[in-house]
């Protein structure tokens, strides 16, 4: 036993814990049962030991251990490839897709993660070696609040208004307000669509959030969550129940139509609201230099 | 193999005069026997039965 035994525990028990902590289990149901969550707990597990030993090793005067962090960082990037070819493979049997933006997001999150996870126990461990355990207990429940913070993205309530909206047929047409949404010839089709469709407007509240809406990997990233919380009304070989997003040109408003199981109008509204605003969708025109200049 | 996708697989009509060459066509008696067509190929095909008049349905593959 040396002195780093402790301090490097400290550290791994730390950056275990901080994974545990952001690897929840949610409405989105992912990772669900005990092998997915197993992977990434001993992932994490193995990203907490090699933020505990950099501290040490650096004290140590051991610099060449340090550099194993770059093994780590393309350990980690195999994480999220990982995570990517598993959706990827499973969405082709979701009645609604989560799309490939929503993919990438979950997988970039699975990435980040790991990173947080070393960086909480390299925190933990330093303090303990600099000051004491008390500082350390302390510098992990501070890392841990900022993982938190850090791993929640922002909303779509928070840059859209929405809406419930009624869906109609205007001939073959359906609508939602006056976005066109498809064509359904059918009229049992139509009896069905009117009977268990639901419509909302979502209007971007700034610039911004009007080119985030209108990429068709957000887009779908709502119509996911709608349809998993709420059910879905489709099968295979039901083509024409197909939940949609469409865009009015004029001023980007976007029309969701939805086909859930459960109609409760505050129910979606509010799930909607709680859609991630994926990091790939986000926008930021008004940061171009021409958009400034008034 | 290429999956078909924005292909029209079939026409359902009343009014054989409307539908261009080169597809295949349901020639219906009137509209009920439509109906009953296109929500059969709808099933078969996967495919979506959009109305274009009255007198045509297409069914489209997505």
């Amino acid at each position: 036993m040396n002195e780093y035994v402790y301090p490097v525990l400290a550290g791994l028990a730390a950056g275990t814990f901080a994974r545990m902590y952001m690897l929840r289990t949610d409405y989105r149901q992912y990772p669900t049962f005990l092998h997915g969550k197993i992977i990434h707990l001993s992932i994490g597990f193995i990203a907490a030991g090699l933020g505990a030993i950099v501290v040490p090793s650096f004290m140590e005067e051991e610099f060449t251990a340090i550099t194993f962090l770059t093994l780590a960082a393309s350990q980690f990037r195999e994480v999220r490839n990982m995570e990517r070819n598993t959706l990827t493979e499973v969405d082709q049997y979701e009645l609604v897709g989560r799309g490939k933006t929503y993919i990438e997001g979950i997988a970039i999150a699975f990435e980040g993660r790991n990173y947080l996870v070393i960086l909480t126990s390299f925190v933990t461990t330093a303090s303990y070696l600099i000051f004491n355990l008390w500082a350390a207990v302390a510098v992990s429940i501070v890392s841990l609040l900022l993982c938190r913070k850090l791993m929640s993205g922002g909303r779509l309530g928070e840059i859209v208004d929405i809406e419930y909206k009624e869906p109609y047929f205007e001939g073959a047409g359906l609508y939602v307000d006056n976005i066109y949404i498809m064509n359904i010839g059918h009229p049992e089709r139509q009896k069905e669509v009117l009977k268990y469709g639901m419509g909302f407007i979502l209007t971007p509240k700034n610039f911004n959030a009007r080119t985030t809406i209108a990429n068709l990997g957000q887009r779908q990233a709502i119509l996911h969550d709608v349809s998993t919380a709420l059910g879905i009304f489709r099968d295979s070989g039901t083509p024409a129940l197909v939940p949609l997003a469409k865009r009015d040109l004029d001023d980007g408003r976007v029309g969701v139509f939805v086909l859930p199981q459960e109609r409760n109008i505050e129910k979606a509204k509010e799930i909607i609201q709680n859609v991630p605003t994926l990091e790939t969708a986000i926008r930021m025109p008004t940061k171009a230099e021409v958009n400034q200049k008034g | 193999m290429m999956p078909i996708e924005k292909y029209i697989l079939a026409v359902v009509t009343t009014n054989p005069n409307k539908v261009p060459a080169g597809t295949h066509v349901f020639h219906c008696q009137d509209k009920k026997e439509m109906d009953h067509f296109a929500a059969n190929l709808e099933a078969i095909l996967d495919g979506i039965a959009h109305s274009l008049s009255d007198e045509v349905y297409i069914i489209v593959k997505h």
